[in-house]
């Protein structure tokens, strides 16, 4: 309770409790393929804020409208060992609405090239599934997510098949991965714009706007988080993200 | 004949009138000097006070007001009183009763038991809400035989009257005994308690309505 | 793989031009049990929201000392859409509840109710695009209904892109094949948002020209919700 009080102090003063700028993120660290078993992966740290996404593979039916196409479905675990305030059990709206909004920036984005994973028109298709482990909750978590997600599909490679059997542990080739969205979520305290909230911070912000930009600069997702948003700051933040995505996007390589 | 002859209401959020210095009553927040609605009702602007009356609610207890109460819970030294609101009261035992008692040694259910009806005053309430009422003031006492209704707790102003002018009317057209709490709930007893009913419960319904007086007074006039 | 054509010389599959709402209704006090209530229906989706509170909320440990908890749900009957949706919450009604929630709550003078709570239920009756700003529309006038002390009302709808050209309103075949859907909503009185989410590709300038059809569409929904109140109170005689 005292750290938030003294985040907002300093905020309304200019600074950051731990001397950063308004527009810096904490030290980013991308780690690829560290899971073994998982067919990509990558372990992504903001300061210390860790997440760690594992991509895998598998046969699946396509959807009855894009029957040429693989799928996709994400999934966050909000661990309960990340954070004394989360739960063990299934993920609550927190952690689906993390899984969802992360969804949205790599489905709508089309940076995985899903026709390109057709097996069999119709029956059968590879199914790409994405799941999110929180390691530690220092804040941020939808932006760390989002990054680790991108990671680790660029991370990863698909399993051989023989005898329509995979062959989990030999690999066919990459993903084919076009684009590299990338999420930063611009939030508010009083009248200025910040960027990566540290959980001190996360809990004196007045709103938050999560936005999704791909290569291209073309939004793909946006998603209001927290309290209300003045009209005209909505266009001003996108802005903002627009430019970060850029810095953050060159640390994928 | 086509008569709009109904007071005009506001939304939240809608402005009302600038402060000017009056007194900001219930209802209605400030944004700077301009006083804006909080709530469905009417508008109120007198000389000293801005304020809005809600037309629906819920009712939130203040002290000093006089309500109707259910006995909830027997506990060690006093009772849980239901009040009509999220906030349950409590009424203490020294507040219940005059006479000294000895808790160790008695079942204090037999000077107010579990559903009980008590007529009370809204003695404290705290910044949190908790709520404490006494039956030390005039006019309160255990409410035996009867029944009681539940009408909005906005619309007591409106079924008391002026000066008591409409319950009184009531009680005198229909010989009832009834007593009306701020918190909506109302207690009769007497044979043509269910006249009085009607009437209360149309001037509930219609209270926005002028002429409503004349209304009840010909409801009632047989 | 056949792509459904939206627009048609203009015209979208229902006959609306690009920037028209389908047909709204509006009606308060719909569930007698209830302390306020709503239903609304845009074209063909419909919804009914009952508000429930200020009430007690127990058990104790989830009260909050100094405000009042909002309480959301946010559903979709089985028989609201074409293939019949399991009952229960799914993902999508979870992360829909949440940011409902979220649209109401900086209206409500939660600081008056310390320690109670107000239950919002919305549930979808008829699907056909744009439930969640429906939902909205029709929560926001149960609460008013309701008497919940509020800062202003909330009025919401949809925008979106197809066939390169942006619409207004989204219906069902429009939601699902849509080059993007925004759902917005606003303190209409205030200039501030609620709700803001999208999905789909658009160019910041294409946001900005579709953030002012949304507020502009808000002020009108929200002279629909006023007039359905203040109808409630009037009387001719």
């Amino acid at each position: 309770m005292i750290e938030e009080k003294y985040a907002l102090e300093l905020i309304e003063k200019g600074k950051r409790i731990d001397g950063r700028r308004f527009d810096e993120f904490r030290k980013i660290e991308i780690e690829q393929g560290i899971i073994k078993k998982a067919e990509g992966s990558a372990r992504v740290k903001l300061g210390e804020t860790e997440v760690i996404a594992g991509v895998k593979m598998d046969f699946g039916t396509p959807f009855p409208d894009t029957p040429e196409e693989g799928t996709l479905v994400v999934n966050a675990e909000f661990t309960p060992l990340a954070s004394p305030e989360f739960d063990v059990g299934p993920p609550g709206e927190d952690a689906i609405e993390l899984a969802r909004v992360v969804d949205r920036g790599i489905r709508e984005s089309k940076c995985i090239e899903l026709n390109k994973l057709c097996i069999q028109p119709g029956e059968k298709v590879w199914c790409v599934f994405i799941d999110i482990h929180m390691i530690n909750d220092k804040g941020n978590l939808l932006d760390a997510s989002a990054l680790a997600a991108i990671a680790a599909l660029l991370n990863t490679k698909i399993p051989k098949v023989e005898n329509e059997k995979i062959i989990r542990g030999e690999f066919e080739k990459n993903l084919p991965v076009v684009f590299k969205p990338i999420n930063i979520s611009v939030c508010k305290v009083g009248d200025k714009f910040l960027l990566d909230p540290t959980i001190e911070e996360e809990k004196i912000l007045d709103s938050k706007l999560s936005i999704s930009v791909r290569d291209d600069d073309k939004i793909c997702s946006l998603q209001k988080q927290l309290k209300e948003l003045d009209f005209d700051d909505i266009l001003k933040m996108i802005d903002i993200a627009v430019k970060k995505s850029k810095e953050i996007r060159k640390m994928l390589g | 004949m086509n008569e709009k002859n109904v007071l005009e209401v506001v939304l939240p959020g809608e402005f009302i009138a600038e402060r000017n210095g009056k007194k900001i009553g219930r209802g209605v927040y400030l944004e700077g000097e301009k006083v804006y609605s909080k709530v469905l009702g009417i508008p109120r602007i007198e000389e000293d006070e801005i304020s809005v009356i809600p037309l629906a609610g819920t009712y939130i207890p203040q002290v000093g007001q006089k309500v109707i109460g259910i006995i909830s819970e027997v506990e060690i030294s006093g009772w849980g009183v239901n009040i009509n609101s999220p906030y349950t009261a409590f009424l203490p035992l020294a507040e219940g009763v005059e006479e000294f008692v000895d808790i160790s040694r008695t079942d204090i259910s037999k000077f107010y038991d579990i559903n009980d009806v008590i007529y009370c005053k809204i003695s404290k309430v705290t910044k949190n809400k908790i709520v404490q009422v006494s039956m030390r003031d005039f006019g309160c006492k255990k409410l035996r035989e009867g029944i009681i209704i539940k009408v909005t707790p906005t619309k007591v102003p409106r079924i008391i009257g002026k000066g008591g002018s409409m319950i009184n009317l009531i009680k005198k057209k229909t010989g009832c005994e009834i007593i009306v709490g701020q918190n909506g709930i109302i207690w009769l007893r007497g044979e043509r308690k269910d006249k009085a009913i009607e009437a209360i419960l149309t001037i509930e319904k219609e209270s926005h309505i002028i002429g409503l007086t004349e209304k009840i007074e010909k409801m009632l006039g047989e | 793989m056949e792509k459904k054509e939206l627009l048609k010389e203009g015209r979208r599959i229902d006959g609306r031009a690009p920037e028209e709402l389908r047909t709204i209704e509006m009606k308060v006090d719909v569930v007698s049990r209830a302390d306020g209530s709503a239903l609304v229906k845009f074209g063909n989706t419909v919804a009914i929201a009952s508000v429930y509170g200020p009430r007690a909320l127990f058990p104790r440990h989830l009260q909050e000392l100094e405000t009042c908890v909002l309480r959301c749900r946010y559903n979709m009957a089985p028989f609201s859409v074409d293939e019949r949706k399991s009952p229960g919450p799914d993902r999508r009604s979870i992360e829909l509840t949440k940011v409902i929630r979220l649209a109401l709550e900086p209206v409500i003078f939660v600081e008056d109710f310390p320690r109670a709570t107000i239950d919002i239920f919305v549930e979808i009756l008829q699907a056909d695009g744009s439930t969640r700003v429906t939902a909205i529309n029709a929560a926001s006038l149960a609460l008013a209904s309701a008497g919940v002390p509020m800062k202003d009302l909330v009025a919401a709808c949809s925008v979106g892109k197809i066939d390169g050209t942006l619409i207004l309103d989204l219906n069902g075949d429009e939601d699902k094949n849509s080059e993007a859907d925004l759902a917005f909503a606003m303190m209409p009185t205030k200039d501030k948002v609620t709700l803001l989410q999208m999905d789909g590709n658009l160019t910041r300038e294409e946001i900005a020209k579709l953030l002012e059809l949304a507020r502009n569409t808000c002020k009108k929904i929200y002279e629909m919700q006023r007039s359905v109140l203040k109808e409630k109170y009037r009387r001719v005689e």
